[in-house]
């Protein structure tokens, strides 16, 4: 269940992040749902998926110990559902 | 929305952090206009007439600006009617342009297939039209004669169009809240989503609010129906103060005014939430108090509403915590207390609270309704001609002249 964090993902193009004190807001302004990110790790972790090779990655960079990865790939699903992440396209490489 | 994710320390709830107040709100209410082509007898706003102070293009455009710089998502757009504002459309463009989406509401007047064929080219773009009853009997007595043919109109130009999930939006009252499962009909009919909102007793709505609110039984029905449609049906929010019922309601279950939510009014006021047009809750104007963000980052009234407050009268109450005393708006237009119980409190305790001698309704401050009842579909008595001999006017009944209307003939 957590093949999630081994594939690569992005913040989708009609989201907009909003930081707030608790974390951020997110609008995806296709579906106009607007979801709360409601910790501030959470909100790196989404900013970087982009960047990243995969969701793995970016949990690491943005300090998530590992313990917690499981909690946090049934987070990016929950994301993944309402399309505020989507899966990136990387240009048909395997590996 | 996601779940907290486990933690040792609990981190404040989402309710917390919106009590305290966000940098922007989450999206606001702005009404572009007072005029209106309808009288409806139940206006928030008390609108008819156009506010010949209303903001400019321009000054639109800045507050605009300013809502994207802020990032507030989107704004519901309303009035008056704000499709009768000659700029309406390009205001619309301007927004979507600049990252705000915009959701309006209408009564309909101006949704012809054209528009609605553009509406459905949009993204960003989201289309409320107003319906008080599923007949035209229940919905015109509120909105005016016309009004539910007007609204159907609409309806079906969007649908025709190809425009999705359009809004259905419902004031319930007394006379509609048995007509729930007509109103989802029209809705699934039209491949919009209903949604249902509290009679409020401001503006107009004042006047009729004591017999068109639903009475404890229609709440209770309303509420069950409610949680029956879950998230299928929208509500705004509105009807947390049913929480005591039972479980809560889909929704935040909290009041926004002046934290999470406000209203723009025509003329760049700057109020609390849509349902306080009162001086009360006016926190500044985006041309005189330095542009809306100052007026949402230092309004002193807003500082006092972000304030913690513990729950007054109702502290004592066990489901303070899921309805939290109400509707600030629906308190103080029917002249109660703001920390003591909604007027419609499910426990029974808003009747006793009105009941009290001693209560009085604060007097509308601003009101733009148009100042004669709307001329009845009827002939007009008067024909217009040519005069039957344009070289003599005709006799004014105060001509003095002892010769007035007197003619030479040969």
């Amino acid at each position: 269940m957590t093949e999630i964090l081994d594939q690569p993902w992005e913040l989708s193009p009609s989201v907009a992040l909003r930081p707030e004190p608790f974390g951020a807001l997110a609008y995806h302004f296709g579906n106009r749902r607007l979801t709360f990110l409601k910790r501030r790790e959470l909100v790196e972790v989404v900013r970087s998926l982009g960047d990243s090779p995969d969701a793995r990655t970016a949990l690491a960079r943005a300090g998530v110990p590992a313990g917690r990865w499981d909690a946090y790939a049934v987070a990016l699903r929950g994301l993944a559902q309402a399309d505020m992440i989507r899966r990136r396209d990387t240009g048909g490489e395997e590996r | 929305m996601i779940n907290p994710i486990g933690s040792a320390t609990r981190p404040a709830t989402l309710v917390e952090h919106f009590e305290h107040g966000l940098d922007a709100p989450i999206c606001l209410t702005w009404e572009l206009t007072y005029a209106c082509n309808l009288s409806c007898v139940h206006c928030l706003s008390s609108s008819g007439r156009r506010d010949p102070r209303e903001l400019s293009t321009e000054q639109c455009e800045a507050v605009i600006d300013e809502l994207r710089a802020m990032q507030v998502f989107y704004v519901n757009i309303g009035g008056g009617e704000p499709t009768v504002r000659p700029d309406f459309w390009h205001l619309l463009e301007y927004a979507v342009d600049h990252q705000v989406g915009v959701k309006f509401s209408t009564n309909g007047v101006r949704i012809d297939l054209p528009r609605a064929r553009y509406l459905a080219s949009t993204d960003y773009v989201d289309v409320q039209v107003s319906l008080d009853g599923a007949t035209a009997e229940v919905n015109d007595r509120v909105r005016g004669p016309g009004s539910y043919a007007m609204a159907l109109r609409a309806l079906d130009n969007l649908a025709a169009a190809g425009f999705t999930d359009a809004k259905i939006s419902v004031v319930v009252t007394r006379e509609n809240a048995g007509q729930l499962d007509e109103f989802k009909r029209i809705a699934d009919e039209h491949g919009a989503t209903l949604r249902l909102t509290r009679l409020r007793p401001s503006g107009r709505g004042a006047d009729v609010w004591d017999e068109l609110h639903p009475t404890p039984a229609q709440q209770r029905e309303l509420y069950d129906w409610l949680v029956r449609a879950g998230e299928n049906v929208l509500t705004g929010d509105s009807f947390f103060h049913l929480a005591g019922f039972g479980e809560k309601l889909p929704g935040l279950n909290m009041c926004g005014a002046g934290r999470v939510v406000c209203l723009i009014d025509p003329i760049g006021d700057v109020y609390a939430c849509p349902f306080a047009i009162h001086d009360t809750f006016l926190a500044g104007n985006v041309l005189t108090d330095g542009g809306f963000a100052e007026v949402w980052r230092t309004s002193e009234l807003f500082r006092r509403l972000r304030a913690p407050s513990g729950g007054g009268a109702c502290a004592s109450c066990r489901f303070y915590d899921v309805c939290r005393g109400g509707c600030m708006a629906a308190k103080f237009f029917t002249g109660l207390p703001l920390d003591g119980p909604d007027p419609e409190c499910v426990q029974g305790y808003g009747e006793a609270a009105l009941a009290d001698p001693a209560r009085t309704v604060p007097a509308q401050r601003q009101d733009h309704s148009h100042r004669t009842r709307p001329r009845a579909a009827a002939p007009v008595p008067v024909q217009i001609g040519a005069r039957p001999d344009p070289a003599a006017p005709p006799a004014s009944p105060c001509a003095e002249s002892p010769l007035a209307g007197f003619r030479v003939t040969d």
